[in-house]
């Protein structure tokens, strides 16, 4: 098929294989010896925009699933909110544009083949699969109805993808977070679900994280050893990024930003010390934005310490007790990014993920190949701590004896 | 220094590229322009397929004297192609990183012998 260029030319291009595309990722994971070791991609996504005729007769209410099927197909690109956007770059990055040409087999479902294609390649044992087009549920108008597509969303992924997945599949599941009860209700449902290991807040929303109806919410998650992820991503239809005139800025920025808004809410009104034993996990915003944050919040709570009593101790501590998923790692600073693993406590609260197949993704080699990480870093931040939070059992004798060996092995 | 078999001449199109072996290395050869230009398959970056991308000229923008910007335009003249994992941009010419021109991919010698076209590693 073809591919269009510069003024229109035609570029023909082979249909996509992902296992071909990513034949350098294989040999990565062979030279370093991968099997042997647990590899957890804690941030991967599938694209369930694609099975919107499957996920959307999970919804509940007849008139809104009415509403998103009626119109046959047509009307179903506005079911979720998008913003504006051009991640494939122009069709440079070419698993966009060649998507749909990828040819899957019968057997399991399409996104699980899909998925095995990718993490054999790279060498990873386990994914936590997100949505892609849910990640802008936050900007839904109607609260009714994304409690409705985040029901449908969970049924569908915990009934129909996750359990074909071998179990190397699992998710922390979408929060329909403009409704507190109905997250609520979702949690009491999902929360004990074979492949649930917690519950994600997609950020690209204007809701404070602190606000009291949501502390049943975490207590609820906190109570059944699960997790909670707060998961960015951009908006340009954010007011103040309509002053970016490049996806890149708004990339750059609305990833790292809606984290950094939600963490510092998280952080100033004690949640840490309110949900002490709830594993909260930052994702997709990259790391470097994480020393500037604990540098600015612990000069500002030595001055103004009184409108956070709660804390009992500087808001960085509280953000050491977090974790933080790796991808996009900024490397372009090697010494910027080893000061980060050090004010982070990277080999305990650092966790690998690839956000594979999205256009920016890491293999494990970003963080393998670094030169300034320990063995046991590396095994933790691969996939051993992840393996203890999210109790994922090793896959042969070398990863166990390699999960003994750092005191990983939880299952 | 050997010697790898790349193509017949007159199969190989003007545009066109292959992927080919020598020893342990993996090569893209293209051939631009009448020219034959011959890099490591092995982006700089996370070692993606750098050669296997797309093919597209260099974006520049237009600034006026007066520093106004008056869009982005498709270069006449420089040609870049793109790995397909991340977006890096290599020039066609030189193999040189765009974003960084201090980044080049390993260039490798490209002979024919009549209607033979051989890459040199």
């Amino acid at each position: 098929m073809d591919l269009i260029a510069d003024r229109g030319r035609r570029v023909p291009v082979e249909e996509l294989n992902t296992t071909q595309l990513l034949a350098h990722a294989a040999q990565q994971a062979r030279q370093r010896k991968y099997d042997d070791m647990v590899i957890v991609d804690v941030d991967a996504h599938h694209y369930e925009t694609e099975h919107y005729s499957e996920i959307l007769p999970f919804m509940e209410n007849e008139v809104l699933k009415q509403l998103a099927t009626g119109g046959g197909g047509v009307g179903r690109r506005g079911v979720v909110p998008q913003s504006v956007g051009y991640q494939d770059m122009g069709g440079r990055v070419t698993r966009y544009p060649l998507r749909g040409s990828e040819k899957t087999g019968p057997g399991a479902h399409r996104d699980v083949q899909l998925g095995y294609r990718w993490m054999d390649a790279m060498g990873v044992d386990y994914s936590c699969l997100f949505p892609t087009g849910m990640l802008s549920i936050g900007l839904h108008p109607q609260s009714e109805m994304e409690v409705e597509l985040c029901w449908a969303y969970n049924r569908w992924v915990t009934e129909k993808v996750l359990p074909e997945g071998n179990g190397r599949f699992y998710s922390m599941l979408t929060l329909p977070f403009s409704d507190a009860d109905a997250c609520l209700r979702q949690v009491e449902t999902f929360g004990d679900r074979k492949g649930v290991t917690g519950f994600m807040v997609t950020t690209v929303r204007n809701t404070p994280v602190h606000d009291n109806a949501y502390m049943k919410v975490y207590r609820a998650i906190e109570e059944r050893g699960l997790a909670l992820a707060f998961h960015a991503g951009p908006n340009w239809g954010e007011p103040i990024f309509k002053t970016c005139n490049r996806f890149l800025a708004v990339h750059a920025l609305g990833f790292s930003w809606y984290n950094i808004l939600h963490l510092t809410n998280w952080v100033v009104n004690g949640l840490g010390e309110r949900f002490p034993k709830l594993p909260v996990i930052w994702i997709e915003s990259g790391l470097a934005w994480i020393p500037f944050l604990m540098q600015r919040l612990d000069h500002e709570y030595m001055l103004r310490t009184s409108e956070c009593p709660t804390l009992k101790k500087k808001p960085s501590d509280y953000m050491r007790d977090m974790y933080y998923s790796s991808q996009p790692m900024e490397v372009q600073d090697m010494g910027a990014l080893e000061t980060t693993f050090r004010m982070i406590n990277a080999e305990t609260q650092l966790l690998y993920s690839s956000d594979y197949p999205h256009w920016d993704f890491d293999l494990p080699s970003a963080i393998y190949d670094l030169p300034f990480v320990s063995e046991k870093a590396k095994h933790n931040i691969l996939g051993g701590t992840a393996s203890r939070l999210f109790k994922l059992p090793p896959r042969n004798e070398r990863q166990k004896a390699n999960l003994v060996k750092f005191g990983n092995l939880a299952a | 220094m050997e010697e790898q078999f790349v193509a017949k001449l007159s199969e190989f199109k003007e545009g066109d590229r292959r992927i080919v072996f020598l020893k342990n290395l993996e090569i893209g050869v293209f051939r631009q322009d009448g020219q034959f230009y011959a890099y490591s398959n092995s982006c700089l970056h996370q070692g993606g397929p750098a050669c296997e991308g797309l093919i597209i000229a260099k974006v520049e923008e237009r600034i006026l004297a007066d520093q106004t910007s008056r869009g982005l335009y498709f270069s006449d003249k420089i040609l870049n192609f793109v790995c397909p994992w991340h977006g890096y941009e290599y020039d066609m010419r030189t193999g040189e990183c765009v974003a960084n021109r201090r980044l080049k991919l390993k260039k490798y010698d490209v002979v024919q012998k009549g209607d033979d076209v051989f890459v040199v590693g």
